[in-house]
């Protein structure tokens, strides 16, 4: 006998999204351009030239690779261009598209110029414009994921955003200090150490808040992945935090650790939004809560 | 006359069009899935044994736009023996419900708002359509609707739409999302929409709105005097969490027993508070950031 909720032959409700691996890379990548931007900003005005000049090429790198995953995950990558027929803050992949579009065109402009050493004016502006990009591109995939039906990712609607900038910063400050003489990329270690410690709180908030929708965190490929994440992130962060200042190998692996964990994590939330629309239950059980509250009226204070 | 046509219509916009899907009198003859396949030239997408009862469509998706439902039940169709009553008539036991699925057309809807092409758009007569030859195929609407109606069309392209010759871009499948347009190019000639046009019980009705849900009130009326099990009106409710269907259902059971969402709410109700968090979050990042650079070089 099935479940009542098991629905029409336990068929899925809602569909299963049908971006591929692309999508999840661009997570990691997207979040690693936008952090690595207010990084590139922050240093520069603290006088850090070097580290400056490593978030800037990092950023620049991941804006460049960002845009080539998501035209190749478009259907009709030919018409990738319609992206800005129009801007629409009803849908979180216009307002994302146009973004990118910005750091992108910026942080392209403001690297090549730094390499070349010309045009110093040009170069200040296209760096202030990746600098107020970077912010919503680091954080806009969380609203992309949570503005859908599927439950997991739209019951995520207030960590998800945070989520994503914490494991944003974690990223940029690792791959700064894969890139950073030690004794200059204090920042973007501390950067990283917190960006870490921020997720891993975050994304247990996130799951004990969720519930029974959260248990898709628990199981699977996003299960394994959310192990593979916290294992990795919070090695790198320990050894960052501990020898990170003293020895360049020490330091390179665990940014190497961070990096591999942050994109783990991106992966984790991707799966857990399939796992989450295969089942039905997810769907049902909390929209049959929802009507039974509603009918019911709100529980007494002190009910059980 | 109600409408829901954007205001730049003006003097275009017609009364809103829709479907009341009466099941209690739906057959499961599947003409209405073989007429929209033929008159939109939907491809064919196989044939499978799904062994679910009579249904071997499965799904609405990118190749069905018209799906109906089959369920094989140990419950009784009325409360009482019906129309063969006698004094020591027993309802009959079992009960087969059929239910011809389609797009809802929402007042709201989460497709039409999450479509960052503009591909997605609202007619005249307040349905919802993909424009196919300005979808990019981003694939964001699938998820985004609570119904799992929209999906990408996997199969191959047609000849005309050669792909382009580059490795990671040169998708040779058709790649763009589809969906029910309830029919507006009939619309647009005056006719009824194929489905509503070939279903030979009057299951599927096509009308305004406004009429429509009024004849819907009635039959709901009817089936409760005459004692049916557990009718019901889904969607019919401009206050429900998609401001109501274009396209709505007399069902004889809970929703999600059909394979739909019992309280659907459009992803975009949420989007103000969800912005407001991102942004929130946005500012940590560069506080956090900053904070980061305290403290010097090392």
């Amino acid at each position: 006998m099935t479940d009542a909720h098991d629905g029409y032959y336990g068929r899925p409700i809602v569909k299963e999204p049908v971006w591929r691996p692309e999508i999840p890379y661009y997570l990691f990548t997207g979040g690693l351009a936008g952090a690595s931007s207010v990084l590139h900003g922050a240093a520069r005005l603290a006088g850090n030239e070097r580290l400056a000049k490593s978030a800037l090429y990092v950023g620049a790198a991941a804006d460049i690779i960002s845009p080539v995953l998501l035209i190749s995950d478009l259907g009709r990558p030919e018409r990738f261009l319609n992206m800005f027929r129009v801007f629409k803050v009803t849908s979180p992949m216009s307002v994302g598209s146009w973004t990118l579009g910005v750091s992108g065109g910026a942080s392209t402009t403001a690297a090549v110029l730094e390499l070349l050493g010309k045009l110093p004016r040009v170069k200040a502006l296209a760096e202030i414009a990746s600098i107020a990009a970077g912010p919503p591109l680091a954080t806009y995939t969380g609203a992309l994921l949570a503005n859908t039906a599927i439950p997991v990712w739209s019951e995520a609607r207030d960590e998800l955003p945070w989520l994503f900038g914490a494991s944003a910063v974690a990223s940029a400050g690792a791959a700064a200090a894969l890139v950073t003489p030690p004794g200059l990329a204090g920042p973007a270690r501390r950067a990283a150490v917190g960006g870490v410690l921020a997720e891993l709180g975050l994304m247990k908030a996130m799951q004990s808040r969720l519930g029974f929708v959260g248990e898709v965190y628990g199981q699977d490929q996003a299960g394994r992945y959310a192990k593979i994440s916290k294992a990795c992130t919070a090695v790198g962060a320990g050894l960052l935090a501990l020898r990170g200042r003293r020895s360049r190998p020490v330091a390179l692996t665990a940014s190497a650790f961070i990096l591999a964990g942050e994109l783990a994590l991106r992966w984790s939330v991707f799966k857990a939004g399939f796992q989450s629309a295969r089942d039905p239950r997810y769907t049902v059980i909390p929209q049959k809560e929802r009507t039974a509250l509603r009918q019911r009226g709100p529980c007494p204070p002190n009910a059980p | 006359m109600s409408t829901v046509a954007p205001a730049s219509y003006g003097a275009e916009a017609k009364p809103r069009m829709g479907f009341f899907t009466d099941t209690s009198v739906c057959i499961g003859c599947k003409a209405c899935e073989v007429a929209c396949k033929e008159w939109n030239l939907v491809p064919a997408d196989g044939a499978d044994w799904l062994g679910h009862s009579y249904d071997n469509t499965g799904q609405l998706d990118a190749n069905t736009w018209r799906h109906v439902a089959f369920i094989e039940q140990d419950k009784p169709l009325r409360l009482d023996a019906g129309d063969f009553a006698t004094a020591d008539a027993e309802p009959e036991p079992l009960r087969w419900l059929m239910e011809s699925d389609v797009c809802k057309h929402c007042t709201h809807a989460g497709c039409l708002d999450v479509c960052p092409t503009g591909a997605l758009f609202r007619t005249e007569f307040g349905t919802v359509v993909v424009q196919e030859d300005v979808c990019n195929g981003c694939g964001y609407c699938v998820p985004a609707c609570p119904f799992g109606v929209l999906d990408k069309r996997h199969l191959p392209r047609r000849p005309e739409d050669a792909p382009l010759a580059l490795p990671m871009f040169g998708k040779k499948e058709d790649g763009r999302v589809w969906k029910c347009t309830l029919c507006y190019d009939r619309l647009k000639g005056g006719h009824e929409p194929a489905c509503a046009k070939a279903c030979p019980t009057d299951s599927i009705q096509f009308g305004e709105i406004d009429e429509l849900r009024e004849r819907a009130e009635q039959r709901l009326a009817k089936l409760e005097a005459e004692r049916w099990n557990a009718p019901r009106l889904y969607g019919h409710d401009p206050g429900d969490g998609v401001g109501g269907f274009g396209a709505f259902f007399l069902l004889l059971d809970e929703p999600e027993v059909y394979g739909l969402p019992p309280d659907p709410v459009v992803p975009t109700a949420h989007l103000p508070r969800l912005w407001k968090q991102t942004a929130l979050a946005a500012g940590a990042l560069v506080v956090g950031v900053v904070a980061a650079l305290v403290g010097g070089a090392e």
